[in-house]
């Protein structure tokens, strides 16, 4: 660790930089690499990296405990890359050691961020054993009974990320406790519920002795506890997994009772229970035990939202990338991104969520559920708070969101991304957080002012769900996190993102609190995240920053000059005539049309 | 100075439509009362009216809406409601000549009788006694109206019907259009419309030029060292009728060679390059002609064209490679459609195959192939220095869309507001474009000619200008204007089919008349329409002028940029005469054929983009961009869009309340205007320090601009804002699940209970 690591490195977006110079590739290819603290060089070797766009390259590949870097060694079309190792989804061998061909021997490795790479080697002496054998030990450590990178980063922050959440102070931001609702620590050692925070709001007037017996009939013991509540009109927002029905169609006096309190606890008349799966999903869950409200339920009404499983997800980006990667298909290109249903997905996802705003904004508390509580409930109930609660659209805020909807009520990342993991066709994976970020991102875009934080957020977020270099995205719950000391031996994603916040701040934000957002779930809206799914492609334009947003601050630096200048020649003017006289009189400008000049020679005469 | 329009009648009376100069006010007050009139323009005749019409809401299903009268005029279908609405807030975007209720009579596309459960659409000569209980009109700018007639005395409902059906669907003359009634009774100041623009404006010309004498050519010409001849002979159309009064060709085009087949043939100049190639359009010679005469007619102008600096010439018949005039018509109305949306059902339903839909209508290829074609003229221009000859049958409708947006892609002062109006005067107003005949401005049955051409081209611009935002000086609400005033029937820009039609029609006219000759605004004069403040909407508040301080080091970045692009001249310079004439075959159309670049255009059927000019995209891609030089489209799919604002600005379903890119812009603009008066004010600062005046303290920001901020935007601003009701619901989405596919195994276990606990 000799030389000198900046605080924050540069986040593994900038891939394709063109602008390098001939001067700096005359020095050793990866002298520019900077290792993170606790990265550790493991082999390099020349290789060929076969790009989709520009072809062969030849240069060398450098691997780490982190990451696998390649830079090519033709000036003229210098391309680099940066991959953190957990992108890595998948890795093989690609042709044989008599394979004919040019480059058909090599390596092929396919990435959970939308982008394959493929390498390819001299035929002679198996070159590819070491690096394969390497890159498959490190890219799934896990597999390999190996600590991820997150454990052996020795990274520096100024601050901790790990305090940005705190479950008490986020429900006392809300108001609570009050007289309806009670914090329950019965699940601090996660006995109630493996999967839950310790920390629960529930209804004052439920017994921890209720809770336990709701438990029992909700799947996995994911019983409904209050995750938001309106200011104004005390309407809350529950979560929860799917009663245990079962195909003789059971019920539980107690889990009818307990829905009875969290609708009773505003006083309205009926409790708005969002199934959000397809009604025939719910109806066949049934079969394994799960199933969904009935009639017994009195004063609730049940809504389905129609929002596919994990399975129905993973398929649909899988066809999204198959047009996109690498080569944006062409002809009929809005046919072929209709047949992946993804905006479609998205479009159900947020429309069920501005559903269960509504709701909630006109006063009617809501339970959302969908099978286990911890993907599609995730999903409608943090974009349901991204619309009612202008506090999880700043930079801080969103981070609760994240680590209080989806961190801390389980949503499983580790099966869900597969940290570490070399089980590429393990049927859990699913990208039910890209797809969140995703409606997140359309909302910014329908609402640009609305968020303090920017679409690079956004990218970054998603770059460290896979990179493994923080803790933030690790293990599937609370309580494996415990177990692992992930807070004790991990950096949080957002020790980095907050000590170097204001790359990641909208220039156009403008708060506004109280006002509900409501996208428009409509077809004719929604896009695709093109800066996202295709950022791979060099012939979409990767723009570091919006011309707006670009223009709008340079013309924020302009005003910002000219009231100072202003302001100086106030001050030299005011006092007096004469003594703004003798103040241009003594500096004898030679014109006034140089205004610059004018500012460093018109001191204030003070 | 120039009162008119900035409206003394707007804040007196509570109308929405105001009248063009205060005068008119005082003369037309004087007509007797005994209906509802809209403020009439000058020239405007009531026709017929009903009263007690029920204007509906947008949803067809809710019989809810307004009572009313009805009336049609020789200027527009009108709407007056009988509810009196305070109309405190004056709309910051208000049409002078139209109101939000009123449907110029050329902008009526269809209408479409409402019988009961069943709408007809109505195609003119109805059944004289019967009438539809509701009247649907769908218009050219994709508004909708549906007027109930059930609450109406039966001869007023009949007769309104059958009025503004044969006023809006029966062919009538030229003469009869509202232009030469509005402007015989208007005097207009002439060229008011960069009034509003020339504290914006700042540098280059300050003027639209109107390419309608020797002068414009000749400036323009000189603009693009462009070395051509400038032809003054046509001025009185002695050469051609089918010719601009003025144009350039090459230098050895002779007067006989001009006159030879009327025009046809002859290379007209567009733009010069830099490099000192240029781009020529055409209109296809006859070729029924046994002689040699066409061809070698034609090799004549091919050597003529060639000659310029020895470069070789490209030559393209757009009609061999772009979509024909009756495609785009055909694939316009189908886009059209799905804009016209009369229910929110509708709307959700269409919403599941939007894409698609999108699609299979093509319209999204067309525009494709139109930028792909133009950014091969550029590569021929701008890398391999060729001239190019563009022909087409007419040489008035593609070759005006692909040249002018060459010249936009090429040249940065076309895409400053005056250049943008300049080009359109260049291009398509002298360039003869059938404004009359395309835009079927006289309702003729016979749709063989129509064709929305120039609204294809301003779609392309669009295209440019999401792309490449800061690169242009106007809005995209400044294109939506402009593309909605085409069918306004007031402005000479789009009534005529030419130069030499124009002219004989007001030569004819001034011959009756006893004013003179008539003078008719250009749509360009925008104050007609348009007060300064909304004018201000026209300017992209993205756009920063070319710093000019740095005129000494932006020279070498030209040759640079042209050494960099353009290949080693000498493989694609070949001599004229060796190179491209040699090979002569019997037939003229052959020759051309043969002499086409071979990768120019794929057939219309594979809109894939050559290689090569795949490779000269890439290669502009990879340098860093300059807003002021060349622009290319990316033609990707994600990167070809639909125009939202024009297309989706009046459906309430896809409004974003407090929201849209308009939030944003609207900032940028603010905080100019801010800047803009610091600026005023250090330069009355400076200024006072030397005369030593009293200066004004410097105010923060006018309360004018701060007003614009709290009026909360829709994203379909500023052709809708919100009209005070916060109170919204939000739009939800109905019937979602149709069209996803079932998940397989579990689709079969419906049942009925289940299906009632849904909707209980």
């Amino acid at each position: 660790m000799a030389s000198p690591v900046p605080i924050y490195n540069s986040n593994p977006l900038d891939t394709h930089s063109s602008s390098t110079s001939r001067e700096s590739l005359k020095m050793d290819l990866l002298a520019d690499v900077s290792l993170l603290p606790g990265e550790e060089r493991v082999i390099d070797k020349d290789i060929i990296y076969i790009c989709p766009f520009s072809g062969a390259l030849k240069g060398k590949v450098f691997i780490t405990n982190y990451r696998l870097y390649f830079k090519s060694s033709d000036a003229d079309s210098a391309v680099m890359l940066n991959v953190p190792l957990g992108v890595i989804c998948r890795v093989e061998k690609m042709g044989g050691a008599s394979s004919r061909g040019e480059n058909s021997y090599g390596l092929d490795i396919t990435c959970k961020d939308m982008r394959n790479l493929r390498f390819a080697l001299k035929q002679e002496g198996h070159s590819r054993r070491d690096i394969f054998e390497i890159l498959f030990r490190y890219a799934f450590p896990v597999s390999h009974g190996l600590s991820l990178f997150a454990y052996l980063s020795q990274e520096k922050y100024e601050e901790n990320g790990w305090n940005i959440y705190k479950p008490m102070e986020e429900f006392r931001r809300q108001g609570l406790p009050n007289d309806k609702w009670r914090i329950s620590f019965i699940n601090k050692s996660y006995e109630l519920c493996d999967t839950y925070p310790t920390v629960l709001a529930v209804p004052y007037k439920a017994t921890e002795e209720d809770l336990r017996k709701v438990a029992t009939f909700r799947s996995r013991g994911r019983i409904p506890v209050l995750s938001w509540i309106h200011r104004e009109n005390q309407a809350v927002i529950a979560r929860c997994s799917q009663p245990l029905v079962g195909m003789s169609g059971k019920r539980n006096k107690d889990d009818e009772r307990y829905l009875d309190l969290v609708r009773e606890a505003n006083g309205t008349s009926k409790l708005i229970i969002y199934d959000a799966r397809p009604n025939v999903n719910a109806v066949a869950n049934k079969a394994t035990g799960g199933g969904y409200e009935g009639d017994e339920y009195q004063n609730a009404e049940l809504i389905f939202l129609d929002i596919h499983n994990i399975h129905v997800m993973r398929e649909s980006l899988k066809k999204l990338k198959d047009i996109v990667y690498p080569n944006v298909e062409e002809s009929h290109w809005l046919s072929s991104l209709e047949s992946t249903h993804w905006l479609e997905h998205i479009k159900l996802v947020l429309s069920g969520a501005i559903q269960v705003a509504d709701k909630v904004s006109s006063g009617n508390s809501v339970v959302v559920h969908c099978s286990d509580g911890w993907d599609r409930t995730a999903q409608l109930t943090s974009l349901a708070m991204l619309m009612l609660d202008s506090h999880y659209r700043t930079l801080r805020g969103f981070q609760v969101l994240l680590e209080k909807e989806w961190i801390s009520f389980g949503h499983k990342f580790a099966s869900r991304i597969g940290h570490g993991d070399k089980n590429h066709a393990d049927q859990d994976r699913s990208p039910i957080f890209v797809q969140f970020i995703d409606c997140v991102w359309q909302m910014t875009k329908q609402f640009p002012t609305a968020f303090e934080f920017n679409e690079r957020l956004l990218l970054t977020i998603l770059d460290h769900l896979y990179s493994c270099r923080f803790g933030t995205f690790l293990y599937n719950c609370e309580s494996a996190r415990d177990q692992h000391e992930v807070r004790l031996k991990t950096v949080s994603l957002w020790s980095l993102v907050n000590s170097s916040n204001d790359i990641y701040l909208n220039p156009f934000y403008t708060p506004e609190s109280g006002r509900v957002l409501y996208p428009v779930a409509s077809m004719r809206h929604l896009e695709l995240w093109v800066s996202y799914y295709i950022r791979w492609n060099p012939r979409i334009r990767q723009q570091q920053q919006s011309p707006v947003e670009q223009r709008y601050k340079e013309l924020l630096a302009l005003r910002d000059e000219y009231l100072k200048k202003l302001e100086e020649l106030e001050l030299s003017d005011s006092p007096s005539s004469h003594l703004a006289h003798s103040s241009t009189s003594n500096t004898s400008l030679p014109a006034p049309s140089t205004p610059s000049q004018q500012y460093t020679h018109l001191q204030t005469p003070f | 100075m120039l009162s008119l329009g900035s409206g003394g009648g707007k804040s007196a009376k509570p109308s929405f439509v105001s009248y063009v100069t205060p005068e008119e006010i005082n003369s037309e007050k004087d007509t007797p009362k005994e209906e509802k009139h809209p403020d009439l323009l000058p020239g405007e005749v009531v026709f017929c009216s009903a009263s007690t019409v029920l204007k509906l809401t947008q949803d067809e299903l809710s019989q809810r809406g307004t009572f009313g009268t009805l009336l049609c005029t020789n200027f527009r279908v009108s709407f007056i409601s009988d509810e009196e609405t305070g109309e405190e807030t004056a709309p910051l975007f208000k049409n002078k000549l139209y109101g939000e209720n009123d449907i110029p009579l050329s902008c009526v596309d269809n209408i479409y009788g409402g019988y009961e459960d069943k709408r007809k659409l109505v195609t003119g000569s109805q059944v004289k006694n019967k009438y539809p209980s509701k009247i649907i009109i769908h218009c050219k700018d994709l508004r909708v109206f549906q007027f109930a007639l059930t609450f109406c005395k039966e001869e007023d409902a009949k007769r309104i019907f059958q009025g503004i059906v044969h006023h809006c669907l029966e062919p009538k003359s030229l003469k009869n259009i509202f232009a030469f009634s509005f402007c015989e009774n208007t005097a207009f100041p002439g060229m008011l419309g960069n009034v509003c623009f020339t504290k914006l404006v700042h540098n280059m010309q300050q003027r639209t030029m109107m390419f309608d004498s020797a002068e414009d050519w000749a400036q323009d010409l000189k603009r693009t060292k462009g070395s051509c001849r400038l032809v003054t002979e046509n001025a009185n159309f002695g050469l051609s009728p089918n010719l601009p009064q003025y144009f350039i060709v090459p230098e050895s085009v002779s007067e006989a060679d001009m006159t030879l087949f009327q025009g046809k043939g002859l290379p007209i100049w567009c733009w010069s390059h830099h490099s000192g190639c240029a781009l020529f359009k055409t209109s296809n010679l006859p070729l029924q002609q046994e002689d040699n005469v066409p061809q070698s007619y034609m090799e004549k102008m091919l050597t003529a064209v060639a000659h310029n600096y020895l470069y070789s010439v490209k030559t393209e018949d757009l009609s061999d490679t772009l979509p024909t005039v009756q495609d785009i018509q055909l694939s316009y109305s189908k886009f059209k459609q799905f804009f016209f949306i009369d229910s929110t059902t509708d709307f959700w339903v269409s919403d599941m195959k939007w894409f698609s839909s999108l699609d299979n209508c093509g319209w999204l290829d067309i525009i494709r192939s139109c930028l792909q074609k133009a950014m091969e003229v550029v590569e021929c221009l701008e890398k391999e220095n060729n001239n190019v000859l563009i022909m087409e049958d007419g040489g008035s409708d593609l070759c005006c869309v692909i040249s002018s947006l060459a010249q936009l892609m090429l040249d940065s002062y076309y895409r400053t507001l005056q250049g943008f109006q300049s080009l359109v005067q260049k291009e398509w107003v002298a360039g003869g474009h059938n404004f009359l005949d395309r835009c079927n401005q006289l309702h003729l049955k016979d749709k063989e000619n129509v064709s929305p051409v120039f609204l294809l081209f301003l779609e392309c611009v669009w295209q440019l200008l999401q792309q490449y935002g800061p690169a242009f000086q106007f809005s995209e609400t400044y294109l939506t204007v402009l593309s909605d005033s085409i069918h306004v029937p007031v402005f000479s820009t789009f009534l005529f089919n030419s130069q030499h039609h124009r002219a004989s029609i007001l030569r004819a006219d001034s011959s009756h008349s006893q004013r003179g000759t008539l003078n008719c605004p250009t749509v360009w004069d925008w104050s007609v329409q348009f007060d300064c403040k909304a004018q201000q909407l026209f300017i992209n508040p993205l756009y920063a002028e070319k710093p000019k301080l740095d005129k000494s080091m932006r020279r070498p970045h030209r040759p640079k940029h042209q050494r960099q692009l353009s290949l080693p001249s000498a493989t694609f310079k070949t001599p004229p005469k060796k190179g491209f004439f040699k090979d002569e075959t019997d037939s003229l159309k052959k020759i051309l054929r043969v002499k086409r670049i071979s990768r120019w255009m794929l057939s219309p059927d594979s809109p894939q983009p050559s290689s090569t000019s795949r490779e000269f995209y890439e290669a502009w891609q990879r340098k860093p961009l300059d807003y002021h030089g060349l622009l290319l489209p990316c033609l990707d799919g994600p990167a070809v869009r639909i125009w939202m604002q024009r297309y989706l600005r009046w459906i309430q379903e896809v409004q974003i309340f407090g929201g849209g890119l308009v939030t944003v812009l609207s900032k940028v603009s603010d905080l100019l205007d801010e800047v803009q008066e610091l600026q005023r004010q250090l330069d009355r600062h400076s200024s006072s320090l030397t005369s030593n005046h009293q200066r004004p303290r410097p105010r923060p920001i006018s309360a004018e601009t701060d007003s614009r901020l709290s009026v909360l935007l829709s994203s379909s601003f500023p052709f809708t804002t919100l009209k005070n009701n916060w109170s919204y619901k939000p739009a939800i989405p109905t019937g979602l699940l149709q069209s996803l596919m079932n998940s397989g195994n579990l689709a079969d276990t419906e049942d009925d209970d289940q299906e009632s606990l849904v909707r209980a």
